[in-house]
Order: structure tokens, then C-alpha cells, then sequence
């Protein structure tokens, strides 16, 4: 069943991925972007992270990607136009990558003590959770709640500041 | 198979693979907010293999790692929308190879 699952979102998630790179047109790029998270959202669930699956679908395949959407409509963005790239991206970039996935590969394939995740085993339960981080790491959740506020600020400080210029400059 | 479930090395070849389609995504798309939606699919990928790792190792602190670097990627992502929203009334474009201002 395990198995069964882990392949079905795996290859939804490499699927996903692969038709964002494919894709010209940045809708069908999002799209497939929300393919691949609500499908990792799955593979967390099956890893026992049922907190972060849910946070997952409703954090990243909901808001992020709503705001992502809104401003591909927003700035009406066409197809894009395929050009070579630059050639820092073809002389360093592709090898760079090619080794680095070469090099995890090995690494991995080779790991010894890594275990093996099974339905119904080794679950977090949001109570779990909630109790590390509401008492351990009560500091960092304030501070982090001051920095999603900074950068609401900051989101609209930037988008206002554009209006203002051009206002100046007529 | 023997023993129940699946190797967790599967899961984090699961993330190197989405990384590398990031970093190739990141290296390849020519469109402002296609390059920034590469940048989330390596914050994915990452935040699966720290719960892989949060899974091997029984540990709740992973998993909290990845609740945080959500909250981050959120933030991020507001902002980064942002300056995309500015970029594109400064230069009226979209495509990365125009927007070369800062470029040697």
C-alpha cells in the first residue's frame, strides 16, 4: 500500500515538475507547481507529518500559490520567449547540477543506517508537535510572526512606492 | 520485499531529483515569475528531505524546521511577488534577459 502510494506521488511530483520546465506559459508552469505540492503534501502524509501536510496543501498549494496566480493575471504575463541563457548557466550551471545530483546519488545509494517508512508508523501528532513548539520554541514563533508582519509591510511599502514615483516624475 | 514499507533513501533521491528540476528550472526559464516558482520547487524539495530525516530519527524538531521555513517561504514569496510587481512597472517586461541593469 505504502509502495503503491509513494510511486503514484513521486511520479506526479517528477511529472509536475518536469511540465513546469516544459511549459511557456507561466499559468501552466503554476499549475503544475500546485500539482507537485498537494503531491508532496501526500508523501509527507505517508512519512507521518500529518501537521505539515496540512499546513502544506493549505500554505503553499493554497496561498502561496493563489498570490502567485493573482500576479501572473495581475501583470497579464505572456509566453515566454526561449533564448539560449546565459553562458555562466551553460559552462558552470548544467555540470554543476550534473555532479551534484551525480554526488547525492552515490551518497545515497551507498547510505547505510538509513531505516524505512511504513504506514501507520512512526506518526507526529499535531499534539506532539504543538508541544515542542509552543513551549521549547515559543521565541523563534513570536520573532517569526514579527517577520511575516515585516514583510506584509514591506510587500506593500514596495508596490506603493512604484505609484508614488511615477506620480512624482508626472 | 521482505520487510515492510520502502527504503527512506527513496524519499531523499525523491528530493535531490525535484532540487536538480529546480536548479535546471532556475538555470533554463527566460520568465521573471517562472524563475521564482523554481526557487519554491527547491524549498520543496528541501522541506522533503527534512522530513525524511525527521522521520528516520523520530525527531520532532525536523519537522518543525519545515513549519518555520513555510512561514519564511511565505514571507518570501509575498515580497518577491513585490519586487516582480515593481520590476515589471519600471521595465514593462517580464523576460529575465531584459532586466540587466545590475549585469557586468
Amino acid at each position: 500500500m505504502h509502495l503503491i502510494l509513494f510511486f503514484i506521488f513521486a511520479a506526479l511530483c517528477l511529472a509536475g515538475a518536469v511540465n513546469l520546465l516544459l511549459q511557456t506559459h507561466p499559468i501552466n508552469s503554476a499549475l503544475s507547481l500546485i500539482v507537485v505540492m498537494t503531491s508532496l503534501a501526500v508523501l509527507y502524509l505517508l512519512l507521518g507529518a500529518e501537521f505539515l501536510a496540512a499546513a502544506q496543501v493549505i500554505v503553499y498549494a493554497g496561498a502561496v500559490m493563489v498570490l502567485f496566480t493573482f500576479v501572473i493575471m495581475l501583470l497579464n504575463a505572456g509566453r515566454e520567449e526561449r533564448t539560449l541563457g546565459s553562458r555562466a548557466a551553460r559552462v558552470v550551471g548544467f555540470p554543476a547540477v550534473a555532479a551534484f545530483l551525480a554526488l547525492l546519488a552515490t551518497v545515497l545509494l551507498k547510505a547505510h543506517g538509513l531505516g524505512r517508512a511504513a504506514m501507520q508508523e512512526g506518526v507526529t501528532s499535531t499534539d506532539d508537535l504543538s508541544a515542542v513548539l509552543f513551549t521549547k520554541l515559543l521565541l523563534p514563533f513570536e520573532v517569526t510572526s514579527v517577520l511575516i508582519l515585516i514583510a506584509i509591510l514591506g510587500a506593500v511599502a514596495l508596490t506603493r512606492h512604484g505609484d508614488g514615483e511615477r506620480s512624482a516624475s508626472k | 520485499m521482505a520487510q515492510p514499507g520502502i527504503p527512506l533513501a527513496w524519499y531523499l533521491m525523491l528530493s535531490a531529483i525535484l532540487f536538480s528540476l529546480g536548479v535546471i528550472g532556475f538555470l533554463i526559464k527566460r520568465n521573471l515569475i517562472t524563475v521564482f516558482m523554481s526557487i519554491e520547487l527547491m524549498l520543496n524539495a528541501v522541506n522533503l528531505s527534512f522530513v525524511t530525516f525527521a522521520h528516520q530519527w523520530h525527531a520532532v524538531k525536523g519537522q518543525i524546521f519545515v513549519f518555520f521555513v513555510m512561514m519564511v517561504a511565505a514571507a518570501e514569496a509575498a515580497v518577491g511577488l513585490a519586487i516582480i510587481i515593481a520590476v515589471f512597472r519600471a521595465r514593462a517586461t517580464l523576460a529575465v534577459d531584459r532586466i540587466d541593469l545590475m549585469k557586468l
